[in-house]
């Protein structure tokens, strides 16, 4: 779309105080997901962080449904709320998060951390908004990233990188199944049966290691 | 829609992350900020998508790649942190100051897990 045409749609489209419905719910589904993800980075209790990163999540997934791009959003469900926020569950579970408020959740630079987030915000915000003032999504017509779109599309021009992904989709596994086995020869496992002394004595000593069986989530 | 809309909320959304990965100290809430970094590149993307209205889709293409690119991580990034965590008992990445520069190493603490590591293989 040639920029000329792109005026011309600004010149003729709607106006910033007339929002449309989709705009409006747009909107508040937004700052329903930066309240969320708000409260994800600051509260203190880290599991209802990522209960709140559940909210917010899902706020983005129906952002991604009121811009047509439905099969992303089911995908977005199924792998962030679905998968992602039980592996950060078992995460805080596996380190031994503490239930109640933790009050050392926060590090020492926070000052430095708010002021760099809200520098980056006004800097982005400002340019995006000067940017796109006069552009519009036309979300009339076909359906974008229905399931079909999405499948042809996939399986006809990425398909090369749709494989590969698998590929390191399998790295990452294997990777995380090394990453967790308990490799060390000199620390015998605590649960195998002989030398109950010793293993009192090495359970005892790491009193925080996990048992190898809580390698659940993998 | 206007594609304002998207775009600023994708830029508060990815400083919000930022906020997180620079002042949290779980590693745990590390890595929930990451995520929310990488989602508000997606919005970016789906959005922009949309309004290209690009015949290959590249943009929800590379959607789903990031999404299953962020799975990974966080399955290969969770690993990690059970490892630390069991190597040295704590998940806070302020005390992970091995490779730091300027710091002494902290005395007792972390010490005594390596210790006591060292214990049980002398006695094994």
């Amino acid at each position: 779309m040639s920029p000329a045409v792109l005026t011309l749609a600004a010149t003729t489209g709607p106006g910033f105080l007339s929002p449309t419905g989709v705009e409006i719910a747009f909107a508040l589904v937004g700052l329903a997901t930066l309240g969320a993800a708000a409260i994800t980075v600051t509260t203190k209790q880290l599991v209802h962080a990522a209960l709140w990163l559940v909210v917010a999540l899902g706020g983005i997934a129906v952002e991604y449904l009121l811009l047509t791009a439905e099969f992303i959003a089911w995908v977005q469900v199924l792998i962030y709320l679905g998968s992602v926020v039980v592996l950060l569950l078992f995460g805080l579970m596996l380190t031994k998060a503490p239930i109640g408020p933790s009050p050392d959740a926060d590090s020492g630079n926070r000052p430095i951390a708010l002021g760099v987030a809200v520098v980056a915000a006004a800097a982005l915000v400002w340019v995006v908004v000067d940017a796109f003032r006069t552009t519009w999504i036309d979300l009339d017509g076909p359906v974008q990233g229905s399931t079909k779109v999405s499948g042809e599309i996939l399986f006809r021009h990425w398909v090369l990188p749709f494989e590969a992904l698998s590929v390191l989709l399998l790295a990452a596994l294997i990777g995380a199944i090394v990453l967790s086995h308990r490799t060390d020869p000199a620390d015998p496992d605590p649960a195998a049966p002989g030398a109950t002394g010793l293993n009192a004595r090495a359970t005892a000593a790491r009193p925080t290691a996990p048992r190898p069986t809580d390698k659940g989530p993998r | 829609m206007h594609l304002a809309y998207p775009a600023v909320l994708a830029a508060l959304l990815f400083c919000t992350g930022l906020y997180g990965v620079l002042a949290r100290r779980n590693a745990i809430l590390v890595l929930m900020s990451v995520e929310l970094m990488l989602n508000a590149v997606n919005l970016n993307l789906v959005a922009f998508d949309v309004w290209l209205r690009d015949t290959l889709h590249a943009g929800q293409a590379l959607t789903l790649f990031t999404i299953a690119i962020a799975a990974a991580e966080i399955g290969i990034g969770l690993a990690i942190v059970l490892m630390v965590y069991r190597n040295r008992g704590t998940s806070d990445i302020d005390r992970l100051r091995d490779t730091a520069e300027g710091h002494e190493p902290p005395p007792a603490a972390p010490d005594s897990s390596t210790a006591a590591n060292q214990q049980s293989e002398v006695t094994a």
